[in-house]
């Protein structure tokens, strides 16, 4: 059950292993649709291949192409798109049907595919009559019913409101899990890869960013959207033993750094905020401006502008100590053994 | 909540426009000798052109769907050289007048046609004075109608559901009649009727082509216009029929016109 | 000085006026003038056009329109209220519709008869030679619908023969069977002598023999609702003249007697 995507427009390229589900995360307009519907053979390629246990679906070198109909996929698409004028049962009936399951019989695994998500009772009900969560059930219903070795869903529960969401992601995980084949999700929302996938891989303009699982990829984010979602302080830049040279010459004292090109992670709670140039051992001291400050839940969360723009977090007792408004001169402090390093 | 009074020029001038509609309908009705109706409407002659005309109409219709469908798919989905001139040329029986396409249908398919003059001396088939030559004649006047209405049709719907039918497996054939078909079945439904409608109302490329003979080419639109001289009762009232039918066509389809709600 | 010079150049006018009677036919000293409509039977459209021509060449103040069409047709129109100055009929039986429901002005009077002929195409394929030919297999015949005269007419012919023929048409009137005939959409029509002769070298006559043949009557008359009795009557008096006779005559028309 390997996935193999060869570059295309979009410059992808990733294998999915057994056993695995893939989450495709990125911000919106990244092309995580247009690779999903690639996969799925909907978009042309300019260039790659992709092949699903080892075989071809599509590839552009050799001229090989299996139209969308024949490939052995699951697509369960952002707006669900049941067939309005069909009744629940025979929406998720239709792949059947499509692939040669005689009338009787598709009815009957219909049923219980209906039954495995909930929504017996609402066989004969058209799509126009159930709400967001119960159409998503019938939608994966319908993807999963022909038995394909490919899962494919584009942003499974951005339809749904936040509180539904919750309990569906739930569902829709334990339905994840007892399906045999490749699984390949697509969503801008972290919490959602993380819940569902084990593997993320991070997309931006096109381009793959980082890959690896959520842990992997919180913890030793390779690009500023990951280090947003994750809310880390991320930096770039040339290590020389223990210190990090950043693009523009400030140099950042880092335990860790040896040589080569580096990430450099600072997270917010490391650093401290003084109203005066502190005195002290770490080593990273260096002044700014406060030019948001934001407060969420029990904690601040300070934009310093300056020299190396860095958010800190702190408390709304130490804010309020500090007597910092926006636009106010502070310096910070970070020690260099609390910026993470590792290779670029 | 106040409601919005109409200008007292929009309503008289719209006034104006009802009444040049509807006296000449009032008339009709008035006029027709409705004592005389029964026995009018079950003489042979009148019966002929009515069974002829609903045959015709029908078969017309028929076959404005076999050909006028494929069609429509290809000018709203295919992208080929030519097509917009294709199209205008299956549009244009809409804005000729009917004896130019009578005219039109004899250089091709008449006895000496370029098609007729060969189905002539190879199958000794000759369309004209011909009921299959009506149906071609009613068929060429009425089924632009379709074709229009269903590529409207097929423009406007969600293709996304096509994508969703083709990742569930279904061949482009099983997309077509059991997702795009279905989808589209107001258009379908409203171009059908608006076909036969035209198609029974078709005078001047029927005469011209199909030429006149009860019980063979002489639909009711003819009927009326020969009883005209001979029986101007009759006339009225089978003039009251196919208003009739035309009425509750028009007023049948008035959502699809201005859209349902 | 200058009145009486006007004086006299008005009196010399009008003397001139006077004495200035139009030449060949018109029996009225005064000239006509306005327009007038010319309701006719199908069959008279080439005669009548040239009737129509001279009549105006010698009377250059009138206008006559024509309105060629089948003869029932006409009748409809001009009781239905068209505006008709003249109507002349290919037979009485139409003819005595009009009169009798009160559309006609004086007594309708016979100016021509005409004989029918059997119409095919150029070089007559199907070797029509009779009226019996008509009913041989693969000969496409059409007729005139039977309010129409020469429908009317045909039928009685083919009675009176012993044919048993169905035409596969029944037109409007004897033009669009000729050009049905000229077009090759049918093989054979009855129509006037008249008609096979405006058709000149497009079809081919066939005569009928005159024990079978049927004889048209023409009569023509001033329609009552007229508004140009004068040039009504004048053009009436032209086609029963010797003038109007003769052209008729060379159209292929029988005399009035």
């Amino acid at each position: 059950m390997r996935l193999t995507l060869g570059p295309l427009e979009l410059d992808m390229s990733f294998a999915i292993e057994e056993g695995e589900v893939v989450a495709l995360l990125g911000p919106n307009g990244a092309g995580k649709t247009t690779l999903l519907r690639a996969v799925a053979g909907l978009v042309p390629f300019r260039s790659g291949h992709v092949r699903l246990d080892g075989k071809v679906l599509e590839d552009t070198a050799t001229r090989e192409y299996v139209p969308t109909e024949r490939r052995p996929i699951g697509f369960v698409f952002q707006d669900y798109l049941l067939f309005p004028h069909l009744n629940v049962l025979d929406n998720v009936a239709f792949g059947l049907r499509a692939r040669g399951v005689a009338r009787k019989a598709a009815v009957e695994m219909a049923s219980e595919w209906l039954d495995r998500v909930g929504l017996k009772s609402y066989a004969g009900a058209k799509p126009a009559e159930l709400s967001g969560g119960q159409r998503q059930r019938v939608a994966l219903a319908r993807a999963l019913a022909p038995d394909p070795r490919l899962l494919l869903l584009d942003e499974p529960l951005a339809a749904l409101d936040v509180t539904t969401r919750a309990e569906v992601r739930r569902d829709l995980k334990h339905h994840l899990d007892s399906f045999e084949g490749v699984r390949l999700l697509v969503t801008h929302d972290p919490l959602e890869a993380m819940a569902l996938a084990d593997r993320l891989i991070v997309m931006e303009r096109g381009r793959l960013v980082q890959t690896g699982s959520a842990a992997e990829v919180t913890e030793r984010p390779r690009s500023q959207y990951v280090a947003d979602l994750v809310g880390v302080n991320l930096l770039r830049g040339e290590a020389d033993h223990g210190s990090v040279r950043l693009a523009d010459g400030h140099v950042v004292a880092a335990a860790g750094a040896e040589s080569g090109g580096v990430f450099a992670v600072v997270h917010p709670r490391a650093i401290a905020l003084y109203r005066a140039r502190p005195e002290g051992s770490p080593r990273n001291v260096w002044p700014g401006r406060a030019s948001s400050i934001e407060l969420l839940d029990n904690r601040v969360r300070v934009r310093i502008a300056g020299e190396v723009p860095l958010v800190a977090e702190v408390t709304p007792a130490a804010l309020k100590e500090l007597n910092l408004v926006e636009g106010g001169q502070v310096w910070l402090s970070f020690k260099s053994t609390d910026v993470g390093v590792y290779p670029a | 909540m106040r409601r919005e009074r109409a200008p007292i020029v929009i309503v008289v001038l719209a006034a104006i426009g009802a009444a040049f509609f509807i006296l000449p309908l009032v008339g009709l009705v008035v006029r027709s000798p409705w004592p005389d109706a029964i026995t009018e409407l079950t003489a042979p002659e009148t019966v002929e052109a009515l069974k002829l005309s609903l045959v015709a109409s029908l078969s017309a219709t028929a076959i404005g769907l076999l050909l006028g469908v494929p069609l429509a798919w290809l000018y709203a989905r295919v992208q080929f050289p030519g097509r917009d001139l294709l199209r205008a040329m299956t549009t244009l029986p809409m804005v000729l007048p009917p004896v130019v396409g009578g005219i039109a249908l004899l250089l091709a398919f008449g006895r000496r046609g370029l098609i007729g003059a060969w189905l002539d001396s190879t199958f000794g088939i000759t369309l004209p004075f011909t009921t299959t030559g009506v149906v071609m004649a009613e068929t060429f006047v009425a089924m632009p109608f379709l074709i229009l209405t269903v590529e409207a049709g097929l423009r406007s719907m969600d293709r996304r559901y096509e994508e969703a039918a083709r990742a569930l497996g279904a061949n482009r054939w099983r997309v077509f009649t059991r997702v795009t078909l279905p989808l589209i079945r107001p258009s379908l439904f409203a171009g059908a009727v608006l076909c036969w409608a035209r198609a029974l109302g078709e005078f001047g490329a029927t005469i011209t082509f199909a030429g006149n003979f009860p019980g063979v080419t002489q639909t009711t639109p003819l009927a009326v216009y020969l009883l005209l001289e001979t029986n101007p009762e009759a006339s009225f009232i089978l003039s009251l029929v196919l208003l009739l039918v035309s009425l509750v066509v028009l007023v049948g389809l008035k959502d699809r016109w201005l859209g349902s709600a | 000085m200058r009145t009486r010079i006007l004086a006299l150049g008005a009196a010399a006018m009008f003397v001139a006026a006077c004495g200035n009677t139009t030449a060949a036919t018109s029996s009225s000293p005064a000239p006509l003038s306005g327009s007038a409509s010319v309701f006719a039977a199908a069959s008279l459209t080439a005669a009548f056009n040239a009737l129509g021509a001279s009549f105006r060449s010698t009377n250059p103040g009138a206008t006559l329109t024509f309105n060629f069409a089948g003869t029932p047709t006409l009748v409809t129109q001009i009781e239905q209220g068209a505006p008709a100055d003249v109507f002349a009929s290919a037979d009485t039986t139409n003819m005595d519709k009009l009169k009798g429901d009160g559309f006609t002005a004086g007594d309708p009077k016979v100016f021509a008869r005409n004989k029918l002929e059997i119409v095919v195409a150029p070089g007559n394929p199907k070797g029509i030679n009779s009226l019996a030919d008509l009913a041989k297999p693969g000969v496409i015949y059409i007729s005139e619908g039977p309010t129409v005269p020469a429908g009317k007419y045909s039928l009685q012919a083919l009675r009176m023969a012993g044919v048993k023929v169905t035409p596969k048409s029944l037109e409007t009137d004897v033009k669009s069977v000729v050009t049905k005939i000229e077009l090759g959409e049918a093989d054979a029509g009855i129509v006037y002598a008249t008609d096979v002769t405006a058709a000149g070298s497009k079809v081919q006559g066939v005569a009928i023999p005159d024990a079978d043949n049927v004889i048209a009557t023409y009569p023509i008359v001033a329609v009552k609702a007229s508004k140009n009795m004068a040039v009504a009557n004048a053009f009436i008096t032209y086609v029963r003249s010797t003038e109007g006779q003769t052209k008729l005559q060379s159209f292929g028309f029988l005399s009035a007697s």
